[in-house]
C-alpha cells in the first residue's frame, strides 16, 4: 500500500516481462553486441586471439577471391528463388481463390513441403536428381533430352537447388496472397464487372493494387529469408561442384566451424546481417507509398 | 445478346470447374511425387532402388529397410530427441512469451513502447549473425551438446512475444477491467481470464515453435556432438555422409523425420495458417 500506482504497475510489468527478458538479454542481445566484437578479432576457436581492426572485413572484400563468388551465388539465388516463388505463389493464389470448392484440400497440398525439414526434402530431391537412374533424368528422357548430373555439373546445380527450394517454399507465400484476396469486398469486384471489366482487368485494376501491400511485404521478407539459405546447399551439395553452389551462410559455417575462424565468420555475418537491415529499411520506407488501404 | 449469354453461363461454368479440378489434381500429384517417391522407395528392397527402366513399386515390401534405418544410428534416441526438444521450445516459448505479450499489450508501465519496439527490431538480426556467440557461451555455461542448449536459445522468441501481443491486443479491454474491479489483481486476470480466451493464438505459437524446432538443422549441427541429444535431421545428415548410396535406408529415415510434421500439419492446420496471415513471419 506504501508503493504508489505507477510503481504497482511497474513491478508487475517486470514480473511479467522479466522471463522473456532474460532469456532476449542472454541469447539474443548480448551474441549480437559480441559477434561485432568478434568480427573485429582474428578469433580462432582454439588458441590466441588479436584484436586487428576492420581487418577481417578488408580481406572479406579485397583478399579472399571466394567471397565475391559466395555473394554472386547467393544473389542469383535470391534473384530466382523470389522471382519463381512470389509470381508462383499468386498465381496459385488467384487460381486457388476462383475454384469456390476444394480450395482448402489444394492449399494444404501446396503448402505441405513448408513443415518438413529441408534435410530430408533435400536428400528426396538429390534422389529425384540423379543421373542416370533419377526420375527427373528418366522423365527428360522421354522427349530425348540427354542425360544431365544436375548436382554435379556447375552449368545446372544451382538451377537444381533452386527449383527444389521453390517447392519447399512457395506455399507460404501462397497462404498470404490467398488471405489478401479473400479480404477483398466482393462488391469492389462485381461492381467492376457489371461495368465490363474482364478477368484480367480486374486482377490489374482491383486485385492487384489492393493486395500489393501483401505482395511487397512478402517479396521483402522472402528476400531477406532466402538469403540466409543453407540446409538445402548443405546437404545437396555442400556446396560444389567447385563452388558453384557455395552460399553465403554455407561459407560462414565452414569458416567458423571447419576452417575454426571465428573472427572472420562474424564479419561475414554482419555483412549479412547489413544486406538484410537495407532490405528492412527499404520495407519501412516503401511501405507508405504501396499501402494504398488498411 | 442476353440469350446467348445464359445459354452460355449454364454448361460452360460446369465445364469450366471440371477442368480447373482436373489440372489442379494433375498438378498437386506432380507436386507430390518427392513425397510419394520417398515412402515408395522407403519399402523397396534395397538392390532395387536403382534399376533401369523405373519400376514404381519394389518386388515385395522391404521393411527391413526401416529396421536399417532404425540401427544403423540410433534413431530411437533421435526420434525421442526431436519431439522431446520440440515439445519443451515449444513449452518455454508459450510461457515466457504469452507473460511478456501480455505485459506489452495490457499492463501500462513506463518505456512499455519504447521496450517493444527493440523487440521488434530484434526480429530481423538474422541467425547466423548470433550463432557464433552462441556457441561460445554456450560452451563457458557448459552447454555444449546439452538439451539445454537445443532448448532456451531457441525457446525466448521476441518472435512469440509480437505474436501473443498482437493476439492480446484484440481482446476487449471491458471483460478484464470487470474483474480487475472485483478485486482481481493482474496475476489472478492473466491466469483466469486472459490465457483462457488466448487458447487460439497459443495454439498458432506452440504449432510454430514445435515445427521450426523439427526442421531445424543449422543449430543442432553446431551445438551437438555426441548423439546423446542429436535429432532426427542430423540424423539424416549422418546417413548421407555415412550411407550416400542406401537410398532405401535414407528414404526411410526421411519418412520417420516427414510423417510426423504431416500429422501435426493436418491436426493443425486452422492454427498455422492463422499465424501465417496474422503476422507473415513466422515458420519461414
Amino acid at each position: 500500500m506504501q508503493l504508489g500506482k505507477n510503481q504497482r504497475n511497474m513491478l508487475t510489468a517486470v514480473g511479467f516481462l522479466s522471463p522473456n527478458i532474460i532469456g532476449f538479454m542472454l541469447f539474443t542481445a548480448i551474441p549480437v553486441v559480441q559477434s561485432l566484437i568478434i568480427s573485429l578479432y582474428d578469433w580462432p576457436t582454439f588458441g590466441e586471439r588479436k584484436f586487428i581492426g576492420l581487418q577481417n572485413y578488408i580481406d572479406l572484400f579485397t583478399k579472399d577471391p571466394l567471397f565475391p563468388k559466395v555473394m554472386g551465388n547467393t544473389s542469383i539465388y535470391v534473384f530466382c528463388y523470389v522471382a519463381l516463388n512470389i509470381v508462383l505463389a499468386l498465381a496459385m493464389a488467384l487460381w486457388l481463390t476462383n475454384i469456390q470448392r476444394g480450395e482448402k484440400l489444394y492449399r494444404s497440398v501446396f503448402f505441405l513441403p513448408q513443415v518438413t525439414p529441408i534435410v530430408a526434402t533435400g536428400m528426396i530431391w538429390k534422389w529425384l536428381f540423379l543421373p542416370k537412374y533419377g526420375i527427373i533424368n528418366n522423365f527428360l528422357g522421354i522427349f530425348g533430352v540427354p542425360d544431365i548430373n544436375w548436382l554435379g555439373t556447375t552449368g545446372t546445380a544451382m538451377s537444381a537447388i533452386i527449383i527444389m527450394s521453390v517447392w519447399q517454399g512457395f506455399g507460404y507465400n501462397m497462404i498470404i496472397f490467398i488471405a489478401g484476396l479473400y479480404a477483398i469486398p466482393e462488391s469492389q469486384i462485381e461492381a467492376a464487372r457489371i461495368d465490363g471489366a474482364g478477368k484480367w482487368q480486374v486482377f490489374i485494376k482491383i486485385k492487384f493494387p489492393l493486395i500489393s501491400p501483401s505482395i511487397f511485404f512478402a517479396i521483402v521478407m522472402t528476400v531477406i529469408s532466402s538469403f540466409q539459405v543453407f540446409d538445402q546447399t548443405m546437404i545437396m551439395t555442400a556446396g560444389g561442384p567447385a563452388n558453384a553452389t557455395n552460399t553465403l551462410v554455407l561459407y560462414l559455417y565452414n569458416n567458423a566451424f571447419t576452417y575454426l575462424k571465428m573472427g572472420y565468420a562474424a564479419a561475414m555475418a554482419w555483412v549479412l546481417f547489413a544486406i538484410i537491415m537495407i532490405f528492412t529499411l527499404l520495407q519501412m520506407r516503401l511501405q507508405k507509398d504501396f499501402v494504398t488501404y488498411e | 445478346m442476353n440469350e446467348i449469354k445464359t445459354n452460355r453461363q449454364t454448361y460452360k461454368p460446369i465445364i469450366k470447374k471440371a477442368a480447373n479440378h482436373i489440372v489442379l489434381t494433375v498438378l498437386a500429384f506432380i507436386f507430390l511425387i518427392p513425397f510419394l517417391g520417398m515412402v515408395i522407395t522407403s519399402l523397396k528392397p534395397e538392390t532395387e532402388v536403382l534399376l533401369l527402366p523405373i519400376r514404381i513399386f519394389g518386388s515385395r515390401l522391404a521393411m527391413e529397410n526401416y529396421q536399417r534405418a532404425w540401427t544403423f544410428f540410433p534413431f530411437g534416441q533421435f526420434l525421442f530427441n526431436s519431439v522431446f526438444i520440440a515439445l519443451c521450445t515449444s513449452l518455454v516459448a508459450v510461457i515466457t512469451s504469452s507473460m511478456s505479450g501480455y505485459a506489452f499489450s495490457r499492463l501500462h508501465f513506463r518505456g512499455r513502447d519504447l521496450l517493444f519496439t527493440m523487440y521488434l527490431g530484434t526480429l530481423m538480426i538474422p541467425q547466423q549473425v548470433t550463432v557464433i556467440p552462441l556457441f561460445i557461451i554456450m560452451r563457458r555455461f557448459g552447454w555444449y551438446d546439452t538439451y539445454a542448449a537445443m532448448v532456451f536459445p531457441v525457446g525466448f522468441t521476441a518472435f512469440g512475444t509480437f505474436l501473443m501481443r498482437q493476439f492480446l491486443l484484440t481482446i476487449p479491454y471491458e471483460i478484464e477491467d470487470a474483474a480487475r474491479i472485483d478485486g482481481c489483481g493482474a496475476v489472478e486476470s492473466f491466469i483466469r481470464i486472459i490465457l483462457p480466451m488466448a487458447k487460439s493464438s497459443i495454439a498458432t505459437l506452440l504449432i510454430f515453435t514445435f515445427i521450426n524446432s523439427w526442421k531445424s538443422f543449422l543449430w543442432p549441427l553446431i551445438i551437438t556432438g555426441s548423439d546423446r541429444v542429436k535429432t532426427l535431421p542430423l540424423g539424416i545428415y549422418m546417413f548421407n555422409g555415412q550411407y550416400g548410396t542406401d537410398w532405401s535406408g535414407l528414404m526411410s529415415a526421411a519418412s520417420i523425420a516427414i510423417i510426423p510434421s504431416f500429422l501435426v500439419f493436418i491436426l493443425f492446420q486452422k492454427y498455422l495458417v492463422k499465424g501465417i496471415t496474422m503476422t507473415g513471419l513466422g515458420g519461414r
